[in-house]
């Protein structure tokens, strides 16, 4: 059988490796962080469910658990080029077919600087309140429990500032998720959420928002925060405009949690620079779109997962199972 | 006419199937931009003159674009042009040159 690398042991990574293993395929599967999984393991529960993050992890790790998959931890994968015989050079070996799953990084909330992360201590990424929730614990500046959060929608995406056109896709039922959570952490705070476009695409997404409303009592605001500012006792002073009134409104909150967007992972950008299948915004291009979404220009290399776009872990695990499947037929 | 103590009220209603007077269309044409304007609302969000008049940017030129023009003029004599509105909206709208063409429709320059 042929030779099988795969770049990057995210939900898209994995599956494809597992599915290979089971019909008795060797594969080598590279991850460059210590563990596989990252992205999930940072989150405390997942939408819309509210599954919790770990143990799906767990699941999805003990996958790797079959003497066929050779999991590469901690290598970095700095060089993939064509030998030149339509095979792939991964690190200096030699494969047939390699399967780019090198997944996404989060927006940095320092380059929307009107905003204030970084600049001022109640301003938070949803990274970070994700983090909160985790250890079930949600403190302000000043270390004392929130009365009142703000959740602000499309930070790095939708927005010409940053260059990101796109939709980041998740962070719609992301805010309303961490919404709930916060909720039920702190039963009498005051929780906000500020949009502009409320997508609640997904299967349960739409119930979970109108849970929101109805059991939680989360506040909608339809306006984009244009600036947030510190106030000296370490609260955030938000600038929107109420669009529904028509009129600005300013609100002083604890806390300000920036939902960041997805972007192109530093692993995905330089491999589908180095490939030459550089899509939108430094995502990884599929053949097509519509019909062809694992395969490549290239013979020999496919790509699955949100290296090709913003994907729910659900999307990303069974575009790794649909590339392993279009991998094994040639 | 009016001895009764009654009149018959305007509709305040947005009345679309009166034909407007093509103000919408020369000013998409004169400011392209403007058609990618979501009303998201970061303009007047971070209008300082909006947060002490009567003026909104988002809903002058809201109500420009569906015909809505009365005391519309007065408003935008508020806007010192600045600038600040475009560097917040997400859709690189050029603001400052809306209204600029939306004072010169209204006779304001
Ligand atoms: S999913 Fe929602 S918050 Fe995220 S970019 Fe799209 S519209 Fe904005
Ligand atoms: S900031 Fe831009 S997109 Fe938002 S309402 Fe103003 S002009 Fe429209
Ligand atoms: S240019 Fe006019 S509308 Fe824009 S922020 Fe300045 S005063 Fe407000």
């Amino acid at each position: 059988m042929n030779k099988i690398a795969i770049i990057g042991a995210g939900p898209a990574g994995i599956e494809a490796a597992a599915t290979l293993a089971a019909q008795q395929i060797e594969v080598d599967l590279y991850e460059q962080g210590e563990r596989p999984l990252c992205n999930i393991r940072d989150k405390a529960f997942l939408f819309p469910n509210f599954a919790e993050a770990r143990e799906v992890a767990d699941r999805l790790t003990a996958k790797l658990d079959n003497p066929r998959i050779h999991l590469h931890a901690n290598s970095d994968v700095d060089h993939l080029t064509e030998s030149g015989d339509g095979r792939w050079i991964v690190n200096g070996e030699t494969y047939d077919r390699v399967l780019i799953t090198t997944g996404y990084r989060t927006f940095d909330a320092h380059r929307k600087e009107e905003l204030g992360y970084g600049i001022y201590r109640g301003v938070h990424t949803s990274l970070e309140m994700e983090q909160m929730l985790r250890e079930g614990k949600i403190v302000n500046a000043n270390g004392d429990v929130p009365q009142r959060i703000a959740f602000l929608q499309c930070v790095g995406s939708r927005d010409e500032k940053t260059g990101n056109l796109y939709c980041s896709k998740l962070c719609c039922v992301t805010a309303v998720k961490q919404a709930i959570e916060v909720r039920k952490l702190i039963p009498d705070a005051e929780i906000f959420i500020f949009y502009m476009d409320l997508r609640m695409w997904g299967q349960h997404y739409e119930e979970l928002y109108r849970q929101a409303q109805q059991e939680y009592g989360i506040r909608f605001v339809r306006g984009r925060i244009s600036e947030a500012g510190g106030t000296y006792d370490g609260r955030v002073q938000i600038k929107s405009e109420d669009t529904l009134m028509g009129l600005p409104l300013k609100i002083t909150t604890d806390l300000l949690v920036l939902m960041v967007g997805m972007e192109p992972s530093e692993g995905t950008r330089k491999l589908a620079e180095q490939c030459r299948i550089c899509g939108d915004y430094g995502f990884a291009a599929s053949a097509d779109p519509h019909l062809d979404d694992n395969r490549t220009t290239h013979r020999g290399l496919y790509v699955a997962g949100a290296c090709k776009r913003p994907m729910t872990l659900t999307d990303a695990v069974n575009d790794g199972r649909s590339a392993a499947v279009c991998l094994m037929g040639e | 006419m009016n001895k009764f103590g009654f009149q018959i009220s305007r509709p305040r209603s947005i009345n679309m199937d009166l034909s407007d007077d093509g103000r919408r269309e020369q000013l998409l044409e004169e400011v392209p931009s403007y058609r990618l304007c979501i009303g998201c609302g970061g303009c007047t969000a971070t209008c300082s003159a909006g947060q002490f008049t009567n003026f909104n940017i988002r809903r002058s030129h809201t109500a420009l674009a569906c015909n809505q023009t009365e005391g519309l003029a007065a408003q935008l004599d508020s806007c010192m042009l600045c600038g600040k509105c475009m560097l917040v909206c997400p859709r690189g709208v050029n603001l400052r040159g809306l209204i600029i063409r939306m004072r010169q429709m209204l006779g304001r320059v």
